[in-house]
């Protein structure tokens, strides 16, 4: 084991050293760059920590864990500082990066010589890597953003900057109250997000209410309704709508042919958002409130009922009082989903103002006033934050229907028929609506011009997809390709690095018990709460400038898919990690197997259909995402849905129908794809028998 | 790094605290090589994680542990050269039971070759050589358990775990393993370390049984002894049934002496209790009804009567408190209201420390 040890330190400390030798340290087109003579100390740490091998071994692995963590962090944190302390260097490149993770392992295996982590190696490394990643990704940003809050535009840092641009008259003025023409962002946003809140929630009810507990026939058809949030990008359902109820929307045209009504454009602005967030976001709540209703245990229905209460008296006393803490947790979803919302406030807001869009019109706009979108970022952060932590204690304290983990019989108990009515009144039309609203988006992109002539064409296909012969081979000539293909790309490396580092967190938060653990865990879900917009802000401000130098490239948009999506392979493999029985990596343990053959044997082959859906996951919302990219995007790196969106803002519907269409057709694609490839194993075997037992000694 | 010989094994002053809740509280025993030694006790009692301590599975909070004499305490698991079988078997249900065998010798660093066969003498080994191929979900719970007990062995360990193994089979097929696994740790001759709540399992199965409740060890010793002998009042009840009365010491010598219940007198070791009023534990089966009341004996009233096939059970109201009885004489049963007479045997009487 001591020899183990001794190897992978004496590995790491030669990666570093060729690493040191062989790779640019600066990321200018010839490597090189000023101030040669700071190589000179991780230089040194690495051939000390070489060294160490010689080290005798009765001084043991207590001296030799000591020594590797000095020199290792040491020469980390010495990488670290000269880099943002000395001005005048360009920024980093792939051999600092080398270097630095060498030295990090090293501190890592440091760490395990001296028993944290049980001594082991591999978990010591992994906890190291994913702290520093989700530290230099996330929080760096973060706190950087809270930076560029409170220094003014001259660079000094003073509490009166942030003081005044919180509470300056745009976010916060209450015109439109008293007959003025426009409420502040603030105002605008709070009272969105609880509208949508309200919304969702009550048709999410109504739908998993219908789908749970009623014979309806065509559940199937509903379930899909759940998935397309899923493989839309946010502004499709913004697009039906204008092709709806726009000013030259089918409903307009209808009223002036037959009524002579003027056109109006109340779809631009709150009642247009609002109604968009809610066809979007409804389907989430649906998926939320699925599981509190089927979590409702069926026997305490029936208990309630052979105590003589009838249906509506059960409905009402102990159903719903069940669902309670589930219906607070689907409002907190819906309100938190639509502070982050980017899509359809920049379709449809027109002059209604939320954070999300301000913030961008502050960075990309005429007024380009870095401290002022960090400042309304940073309230969009502390919105979001609140929510998310109100969120945890509802989900986290009273979690009724987790209680009876045996299925215990019975059948739900029907609705009462005034219940039952209401569900069903709401919720189908509610869906024929929204596979309405699908389908003439879809439609759209293949007629002329909406509003005034339909004549179908292929015209916007053409001109967005064309692709010519020549002697040379083919030409995409088709102006969407270029995004297109980024996008591709972009995603495909993103998706595999995502579910991996997710799937990794999951196996040390679930798996692992180490010092520090409840910190860590805290710090990967926080992530979870950072709205894209917030992200994107935050990116510029701390990858423009070196030591980090990562705008304008394609690394900082793989870096925002790994890390804005990695909670979800999070979420996916605590999910399923939690199903198998611990004492699976128990047993491969006694019988020799060490944490890296554990995980690797055992747990990721019980894990598929968690990593296929952390792949598919990853890859869709990589192809999907706006808020945070559209920040991050360069001419070199157009995404497909920033393209789309500047199709929109300049009016050219037909292009960005037709964009979306296709990218939908792709992402159903991908998803079976995905599935076929990995999946396949498991279909040929029969399901796993997986005993879920609580953790930790039970005798 | 195999080694083939049994290994004794050693915990001294061993403690394990998770947060503010001690789990194990300075134990300490011996466990000599090739015997089989059962931790006994109710559930939260602390067994389960002495033997993943010993196992490797968790760390102590303070205390040595060695097996064969080496200092143990430190090493992980995977060095400790120990293997286990578990409460829900943990067969790995994406793996074959060819595969599920093979998986220590492979992970060892053993060819595919070599790793199958010994895999496939390791089956045959529990007679399951001909379901190699199967998934563990397509065996019956007591063939998962030889596929489990397999697993282990093969690794030829010096010292081989059980977390309460039967607690998942019914009671017919229960009795049948608890005999294989004395077999087969008597034909290997490895030590067994055998965690269970059932005390007649442990009877059954055990060279020496602990006794453990609330985190300590209560007792330690041959089944006989804590059965006929039990220390306190903790362990005369978890090792069966025991009635608590009420007697009178007088010492006779330095190791027994004369204690006085109701009107009976009996010669008993009085193990170090001072003289006066003691604590008496008596097993139900050493209660013996007799027809009629003669000097020296108790008298009773029955209150309750139960027909159990093999005996009778009986509550007996008597002069030194009500009594539990149990007795073989099934075709003579006696109806509530019946007035006995009550004596002792000569077995199954024992003071104990309150």
């Amino acid at each position: 084991m001591r020899d183990a040890l001794r190897r992978w330190a004496v590995g790491w400390g030669l990666v570093g050293c060729a690493a040191l030798a062989l790779l640019p340290w600066y990321a200018t087109s010839d490597g090189a760059g000023p101030g040669k003579l700071q190589l000179l100390v991780p230089g040194l740490t690495l051939l000390a920590a070489l060294a160490l091998r010689n080290l005798p071994s009765r001084l043991g692995r207590s001296v030799l864990g000591l020594r590797l963590m000095v020199l290792g962090g040491g020469g980390f944190i010495y990488i670290a500082a000269q880099g943002w302390a000395l001005g005048g260097q360009p920024g980093m490149g792939l051999g600092a990066a080398v270097v630095a993770t060498s030295l990090l392992m090293l501190f890592a295996i440091g760490l395990a010589a001296r028993g944290f982590f049980k001594g082991d190696v591999f978990v010591a490394g992994a906890v190291v890597a994913v702290t520093v990643l989700v530290g230099l990704f996330t929080f760096y940003p973060v706190a950087r953003i809270l930076l560029g809050a409170v220094q003014g535009s001259d660079g000094s840092v003073s509490g009166g900057a942030l003081a005044e641009r919180l509470l300056a008259a745009k976010i916060w003025r209450i015109d439109c109250l008293t007959g003025g023409r426009s409420c502040g962002v603030g105002w605008n946003t709070l009272v969105l997000a609880l509208l949508t809140a309200t919304t969702t929630t009550a048709l999410g009810l109504a739908f998993a209410l219908v789908v749970t507990r009623t014979g309806f026939k065509a559940k199937r058809l509903l379930r899909v309704l759940t998935i397309l949030p899923i493989i839309t990008p946010p502004f499709v359902i913004g697009l039906g709508l204008i092709l709806i109820f726009g000013r030259s929307g089918l409903v307009n045209q209808l009223m002036e042919w037959a009524f002579a009504v003027e056109p109006s454009r109340w779809i631009y602005g709150l009642p247009g958002v609002w109604l968009a967030q809610t066809f979007s976001f409804t389907p989430v709540a649906f998926l939320v409130l699925i599981g509190v209703v089927e979590g409702v245990s069926p026997s305490l229905e029936e208990a309630s009922q052979t105590l003589r209460a009838d249906r509506w008296q059960t409905f009402r006393r102990v159903s719903l009082p069940l669902m309670r803490p589930g219906l607070a947790n689907a409002f907190l979803v819906g309100f938190i989903e639509s502070i982050a919302d980017f899509g359809n406030p920049i379709v449809l807001g027109g002059n209604f103002g939320v954070l999300s869009t301000e913030v961008f019109f502050s960075i990309v706009g005429a007024q380009l006033d870095q401290g002022r979108a960090a400042a309304l970022g940073v309230l969009l952060l502390a919105l979001a934050l609140v929510a998310f932590f109100v969120q945890r204690r509802v989900v986290g304290g009273k979690n009724y229907t987790a209680i009876s983990g045996k299925g215990d019989g019975g059948r739900p108990a029907p609705l009462p028929p005034f219940v039952r009515r209401l569900a069903f009144g709401v919720a189908l039309p509610w869906a024929v609506l929204t596979l309405s609203i699908y389908g003439l988006a879809l439609a759209g992109g293949f007629v002329e011009t909406w509003g005034r002539d339909y004549t179908p064409t292929l015209r916007h296909y053409v001109k967005a997809f064309s692709v010519e012969w020549s002697q040379t081979g083919i030409i995409w000539s088709g102006s969407a390709w270029r995004s297109f293909w980024t996008t591709l790309e972009l995603a495909s490396v993103a998706a595999p690095l995502t579910a991996a580092l997710g799937i990794l967190t999951a196996y040390l938060l679930v798996r692992q018990r180490f010092v520090g653990r409840a910190a860590f865990e805290f710090a990967t879900m926080l992530s979870f709460a950072i709205p894209g917009t917030v992200i994107g802000v935050s990116y510029i401000l701390a990858f423009n400038v070196p030591p980090i130098e990562l705008t304008g490239t394609g690394t900082i948009l793989v870096v925002c898919f790994v890390f804005r999506n990695m909670p979800v392979g999070l979420r996916a493999g605590v999910a399923a990690m939690s199903q198998i029985d611990p004492s699976l990596d128990e047993a491969s343990r006694t019988l020799g197997g060490r944490s890296l053959a554990t995980l690797r044997r055992v747990i990721l082959p019980l894990l598929r259909p968690a990593v296929v859906a952390a792949l598919v996951y990853s890859f869709v919302r990589a192809m999907t995402t706006v808020s945070a990219v559209i920040f991050l995007v360069s001419a070199d790196y157009d995404m497909a849905t920033t393209y789309i969106i500047h199709r929109v803002l300049n009016g050219d519907y037909g292009v960005a129908i037709a964009y979306s269409s296709v990218l939908i057709v792709l992402m159903l694609a991908a998803i079976g794809l995905i599935q076929l490839l990995v999946g396949e194993r498991r279909l040929r075997r029969a399901a796993p028998a997986l005993t879920p037992l609580p953790a930790g000694p039970t005798a | 790094m195999t080694d083939r010989r049994a290994a004794s094994i050693e915990l001294s002053r061993v403690t394990k605290q998770y947060g503010s809740v001690t789990a194990v509280r300075d134990v300490s025993f011996t466990i000599a090589a090739g015997s089989l030694v059962t931790l006994l006790g109710p559930s939260g009692c602390g067994k389960t994680t002495t033997l993943r301590l010993i196992a490797g599975l968790e760390t102590v909070t303070s205390g040595r542990i060695r097996l064969g004499g080496d200092d143990v305490t430190a090493l992980g698991a995977t060095e400790r050269n120990v293997s286990m079988v578990f409460q829900s078997y943990a067969l790995f249900p994406h793996m074959s039971v060819l595969d599920n065998v093979a998986y220590g010798p492979r992970v060892g660093g053993q060819s595919h070759r070599r790793a199958t066969e010994s895999a496939r003498a390791a089956l045959a080994g529990v007679g399951l050589a001909e379901l190699a191929d199967r998934l563990p979900s397509e065996l019956s719970g007591g063939q998962q358990q030889r596929v489990a007990i397999a697993r282990a062995l093969v690794l030829e360990p010096r010292v081989l775990l059980f977390d309460e193994p039967l607690s998942n089979l019914d009671a017919r097929l229960r009795r049948q393993m608890r005999e294989e696994i004395r077999a087969l740790q008597q034909r290997l001759g490895i030590t067994v370390v055998y965690v269970t709540h059932d005390q007649e399992e442990a009877l059954g199965v055990s060279d020496r049984i602990i006794v453990m409740n609330h985190a300590v060890v209560a007792q330690e010793g041959p089944p006989r002894d804590l059965y006929e002998s039990p220390d306190d009042v903790f362990v005369a009840g978890f090792m069966g049934e025991a009635n608590r009365v009420k007697g009178v010491l007088q010492r006779l010598d330095d190791r027994t002496g004369r204690v006085t219940i109701g009107g009976l007198t009996r010669t008993l070791p009085h193990r170090g209790l001072a003289d006066g009023a003691v604590d008496v534990a008596i097993r139900p089966e050493a209660i013996l009804i007799v027809g009629q009341p003669t000097d020296g004996a108790l008298r009773g009233t029955v209150k309750r009567a139960a027909y159990l096939g093999s005996r009778m059970e009986y509550s007996i109201a008597s002069e030194i408190g009500e009594l539990f009885v149990t007795s073989p004489a099934v075709d003579t049963p006696l109806a509530p209201g019946a007035t006995v007479a009550l004596t002792l045997t000569g077995h199954g009487i024992t003071l104990i420390r309150p």
